[in-house]
């Protein structure tokens, strides 16, 4: 695949509340950003695991949920036409000779930066893995915790494990294609989608694929091809012929690349200094829930802090020897037009 | 004050004291036990706070709720006795609590 890069003064790693506010910080000072995120839409932990939850604590919200807040630090970022990449793991982050950063995620984006901030929370969202024995020795030919490629499936017996939304939605796709599809799940209810639940009853119905009840407890196969599954029922135990698993039980959250990005790093988190929220490496930065400092708290409002205070030393990191004016948005005209009010 | 009991996949006991009003992931987080992630902070969100609750104690802890239920099937070897720890509030009826922690929580 050819990569493309993309030249910017900023890369935000990670869309969750602080990413998105430093987009809001550092576009205040002219400092154009492109943020990339593993999940498929912005919003984090607010977005993955409470979405529809109230937050007590952010500054004059005396509540708000998960994905509002998400909605409002979106809008609130607009003005400065922040381009976001969902679906992309950011896997390699190292400096240039000439001082800018190159960073590559796992879809093949190349980014060329002047300023890195890494917002990335908790780490990034990983697929859940199932502690079924054995199961490392399958991942790469037969078991799967996600469909890049739905070609690589035609014509296979497959077997869906689980009962959200992803469950559901790769029986729906993989169905046409397979040679046959079980799904398997622990009870007859389902968090996905009811209409497609109603799809894959239908399909069960017509005899184009099978719904079984029970918990995976074993595979068998051999050198990395698996053969069946062993299931544990609720009237005992049986086994599924499959050379395809994919598991779905939901995500879960990994520190992944960034430690191998060469920062200095203490029980998985990146300290930083709390004037400036730079990590050991000049130029790159750490804000939020995934940084470290004496008397740190991981509150979203602390993030917001760590952006507004990042933002200023970014700025003279693009622009050395540059004097910054400070200016409040109640009374600058030249920030009230960079937000399109003025 | 509540004492609850961890037993942990290779039977090593841990009995800390649990206050009231606190959920039993709040105490095992707080005591630092092993192997309750809780990844959520709470918020019935990731089901890495599961726990067997011991045969004896079921009816005492009593029935998960719906949203429990539903995140459960995000856990792993979900049996009869599974709890999410985050839903069940200690209370001085729990004095004497036995949960198991799973070997993993993914």
């Amino acid at each position: 695949m050819s990569e493309e890069v993309i030249s910017t003064d900023a890369v935000i790693v990670g869309a969750g509340p602080c990413g998105l506010f430093a987009v809001f910080e550092l576009g205040l000072l002219d400092i154009k950003c492109h943020v990339v995120d593993i999940l498929d839409r912005p919003g984090g932990q607010c977005a993955e695991l409470y979405p529809e939850k109230p937050i007590y604590d952010i500054p004059a919200l005396p509540i708000v949920t998960g994905s509002e807040l998400t909605h409002r630090l979106l809008d609130q970022a607009k003005p400065f036409k922040p381009e976001y990449h969902f679906n992309q793991m950011v896997t390699e982050l190292r400096k240039l000779d000439d001082g800018r950063f190159e960073l590559k995620t796992d879809g093949d984006i190349v980014f060329n930066a002047k300023v890195v901030i890494v917002a990335a929370g908790g780490g990034s969202f990983q697929p859940k893995k199932p502690p079924i024995p054995g199961i490392e020795a399958y991942e790469s030919q037969s078991v799967f915790y996600s469909v890049k490629k739905m070609e690589a499936l035609r014509g296979r017996d497959i077997l869906i494990v689980g009962g959200g939304d992803s469950a559901l939605d790769w029986t729906l796709n993989l169905q046409p294609l397979a040679k046959s599809l079980t799904l398997l799940h622990r009870r007859d209810d389902f968090r996905a989608a009811p209409d497609s639940v109603k799809k894959m009853r239908e399909l069960v119905a017509a005899g184009k694929m099978q719904f079984k009840l029970g918990q995976v407890t074993g595979l068998t196969g051999e050198s990395g091809a698996l053969a069946s599954v062993q299931v544990k029922g609720n009237e005992g135990p049986f086994d599924i012929i499959a050379n395809a698993m994919l598991p779905f039980f939901g995500l879960t959250m990994k520190l992944g690349p960034v430690a191998e990005w060469g920062l200095n790093l203490n029980e998985n988190l990146v300290p930083v200094d709390t004037a400036k929220f730079e990590t050991s490496t000049p130029g790159i930065f750490a804000i939020g829930d995934i940084n470290t400092y004496p008397g740190k708290l991981k509150l979203i409002l602390s993030g917001f802090h760590e952006a507004a205070l990042m933002a200023q030393e970014a700025f003279h990191h693009i622009h050395p020897g540059e004097r910054l004016l400070f200016q409040y948005t109640t009374s600058s005209s030249s920030l009230q037009k960079k937000l399109g009010v003025a | 004050m509540a004492k609850i009991t961890f037993i942990q996949h290779n039977g090593t006991e841990q009995t800390v004291e649990g206050q009231a009003g606190m959920t039993v992931m709040e105490t095992a987080v707080k005591n630092m036990v092993p192997g309750i992630d809780a990844d959520c902070g709470g918020a019935c969100a990731c089901a890495t706070c599961h726990v067997y609750v011991e045969p004896d104690w079921l009816e005492k802890t009593g029935q998960r709720n719906p949203m429990e239920e539903d995140m459960l099937d995000f856990a792993f070897d979900v049996r009869d006795e599974s709890r999410l720890s985050c839903q069940i509030k200690v209370s001085d009826a729990l004095d004497g609590l036995r949960v198991r922690v799973p070997e993993k929580q993914f």
